[in-house]
């Protein structure tokens, strides 16, 4: 007679070391094994979309800062794009080139913690640091310009709060020289790591159509072998006038769309985006940046819908005017959001080791989740 | 040891008290000075100071950390198994520190000198997993649960390569003791086992090789056994937040802390002596050579502690610096490659011992 078994719902956070915050993760186990995963989502929910109809188009800035924290650069960026192109406001050379520095500075930043996050969920803490070490000198180049190291506010509708500081094009340079060490060594200490690699390669294979289907974007559309990038695919801002490339995943340890495909797309995309920067940083023409910033903002009835590339993915802002000094209606496509749903499906049949190494890979910001 | 100390003192009860507290106070000095050195090593590595508060250098760092564990209230989650969760950090702190008692800090401190100490010490510090499984039980918590099922998986696994290489060990000396293994590698650095032991000519050639792999084979397996990096499945911190011990706090949770610790400079104890000549020297004593014979002992311990420490820190290098193995993983490791290489090994070994 066999005997009878059940199986057991584990409750994986929402205080736990590696659920990157406050999200709570519903495992149903059998052993180790993994029947099946639900997210349970809320925890972090400030009513940002609501909070957004009651404030002026401009106070809203502060507000997208603390939706992905760990891009706001990023947050700024898309949200400024659609209220001048609402109210068609062009702004600045100078405005445009500071502000693709700062979101590709941005990026790697962001890719730090996420690349950091997930070694340190599998258990290699050291890389972990050397990351966050050279996160902080981002953080402190942001600093100087304009004051902040975390939740900015620095893009404005038709400019920006801060001119650079005088120090800026140098540090950044001198970042752009030394940080390429660190991807070296990075590759050398985390990427090929024969246990790293056993741990990430094969493990939550997304294929691309499901990928699609889903509505994944951003390294974890492009971990799946998919070449989308809204820098180039739905150029925006001044991209199409830099030369970069898209890695994408090729399953160079095991499957295309593996756990290491995701991260490895991050490392590479570190490397771009300080392609980017070397090319930018020589351009930035001289000029006042505050010269376009509207005196009231004011748009005009009507919709928009713009959508930039953050760290984590596509990044959409649907704004609704009604004519007010106030938006209408504001509505957040969250990369995060849409990502996490793909959580259950990667996760089915593997360990439960292997959920937070994929969690990892997917890298979430519950601030984003919630909003 | 008791006999040492009686000619020095002359007195039954200091030399007795002696010989029973020196266990305790090696085990408690090697925790408080681990903890500490983990912190700085892993600083170090990491670009970071460490702890360089609380006196010199942060040295009285772990000191007050445990004033601090000690005045901790003891809280307990509800429907533990009271009786097993309190029985469970003791229990897992005496495997460890009962290891102690035998292993030899030099040929004259040696808490107990039996005849079968390397038998004795495998025996009671795979005691630990009795411990370990009655804090994941009584512990009325999953992740203390799935972190006991998968402490006792490897504990047991790992023993077999490492009773495998001890029993070849075993068979090349023709002893148990730690005391004689020890005495057997005398002189200088080329009669330690792991460059073929005290044997002369084509045997010592031909068993060098044999030896580097059980040694690796054995480090491997007691890095499991003591669960640390790349082996810490039992208490991975970001999957199953402590393990075994996550419902544990104040000093019940510390004494686990010792335990590990304590642990480590065991397993580097034990493998030193079986392929490091143990306390000897790696060339001569400073005692022969100025004719001061007291001094042997102490510059043995010396050494003994020297090698000890740097197996620990060899542990603390690999933790910063690997990744986690995933459990199923850790068994393949374990019973597909450490296993069979360790069977070889056992066989070769034997065969050039008859040679």
């Amino acid at each position: 007679m066999a005997l009878k078994t059940e199986t057991m719902i584990l409750n994986m956070g929402p205080q736990h070391p590696s659920t990157h915050g406050v999200l709570r993760l519903e495992l149903e186990i059998e052993g180790e094994l993994i029947v099946n995963v639900k997210p349970h989502l809320g925890y972090l929910h400030r009513c940002f979309e609501k909070h957004a109809e009651a404030m002026q188009y401009n106070q809203v800035v502060p507000y997208t800062d603390r939706m992905d924290y760990l891009a706001a650069m990023g947050n700024n960026f898309g949200y400024v794009l659609a209220i001048e192109k609402l109210l068609g406001i062009q702004v600045p050379e100078r405005v445009e080139y500071i502000r693709v520095i700062m979101a590709e500075l941005q990026r790697i930043a962001s890719h730090c913690v996420a690349i950091g996050t997930n070694g340190a969920d599998i258990g290699a803490l050291t890389p972990f640091l050397y990351l966050f070490r050279d996160r902080e000198y981002i953080l402190s180049i942001f600093e100087e310009t304009c004051g902040a190291r975390m939740l900015y506010n620095y893009m404005w509708i038709g400019g920006l709060s801060h001119d650079i500081h005088p120090n800026f094009v140098r540090r950044t340079k001198e970042f752009t020289s030394y940080f390429k060490n660190t991807i070296v060594e990075l590759d050398n200490l985390l990427s090929y790591n024969k246990i790293f690699v056993e741990r990430t390669a094969n493990i939550g294979i997304l294929p691309a159509d499901t990928a699609i289907n889903y509505g994944a974007t951003g390294p974890v559309l492009r971990g799946s072998g998919v070449k989308f990038d809204l820098r180039k695919d739905d150029t925006y801002s001044i991209y199409n006038r830099f030369d970069f490339d898209i890695p994408v995943g090729k399953g160079l340890q095991g499957t295309v769309g593996d756990s290491w495909d995701r991260y490895y797309v991050r490392v590479r995309e570190m490397e771009q985006s300080l392609r980017i920067i070397e090319q930018a940083i020589d351009q930035i023409p001289e000029g006042d940046v505050q010269s376009a910033i509207p005196k009231k903002i004011k748009p005009p009835k009507g919709t928009v819908y713009t959508r930039v590339e953050n760290p984590r993915g596509e990044l959409g802002y649907f704004i609704i005017s009604d004519g007010n000094t106030n938006p209408f209606r504001v509505k957040v496509r969250a990369p995060s959001f849409v990502n996490l749903e793909i959580l259950g499906e990667l996760c089915k049949g593997h360990l439960v080791a292997d959920v937070i190494a994929i969690l990892g890979s997917i890298d979430i910001v519950l601030g984003e989740v919630d909003r | 040891m008791y006999q040492y100390f009686y000619e020095l003192t002359g007195s039954v009860i200091i030399s007795t008290l002696i010989t029973a507290v020196f266990p305790l106070v090696n085990v408690l000095l090697v925790a408080l000075l681990g903890v500490y050195l983990e912190r700085k090593v892993s600083a170090w590595m990491q670009d970071r100071v460490g702890p360089n508060r609380a006196g010199p250098f942060g040295l009285f760092q772990t000191v007050a950390d445990f004033i601090k564990m000690l005045q901790k209230e003891d809280a307990t989650a509800l429907d533990i198994d009271k009786k097993l969760y309190n029985i469970a950090p003791v229990l897992v702190f005496a495997g460890s520190f009962a290891v102690y008692a035998v292993i030899p800090f030099s040929s004259k401190l040696i808490g107990s000198e039996i005849e079968v100490g390397l038998f004795y010490a495998l025996a009671v510090s795979s005691f630990v997993v009795a411990g370990i499984l009655m804090a994941g039980w009584s512990s009325n918590n999953k992740y203390s649960l799935l972190g006991a099922m998968r402490s006792a998986a490897q504990i047991v696994s790992y023993e077999i390569p490492t009773a495998l290489v001890v029993l070849a060990m075993v068979m090349f000396l023709g002893t148990l003791s730690l005391s004689k293994i020890s005495e057997m590698q005398t002189a200088y650095f080329w009669n330690w086992n792991i460059l073929g032991g005290a044997e002369f000519g084509l045997v010592k050639f031909l068993l060098i090789p044999f030896m580097v792999v059980g040694f690796v084979i054995i480090f491997i397996s007691t890095l499991a056994e003591v669960n640390r990096t790349p082996f810490d499945i039992p208490e991975a911190e970001s999957e199953l937040v402590a393990g075994y011990f996550t419902e544990y706090c104040g000093m019940k949770w510390a004494m686990f802390m010792l335990s590990e610790y304590g642990n480590m400079f065991a397993v580097s104890a034990i493998v030193s002596i079986l392929f490091f000549g143990g306390y000897q020297s790696p060339f001569g004593y400073l005692g022969n050579t100025l004719g001061i014979e007291w001094l042997i002992p102490y510059e043995q311990a010396f050494w003994f502690i020297l090698k000890g420490w740097f197996f620990i820190f060899v542990q603390m290098w690999l933790r910063w610096t690997l990744p986690r193995l995933r459990v199923d993983q850790l068994m393949t490791v374990c019973w597909k490659y450490l296993i069979p290489y360790a069977f070889v090994n056992l066989i070769i070994i034997g065969i050039i011992t008859l040679l």
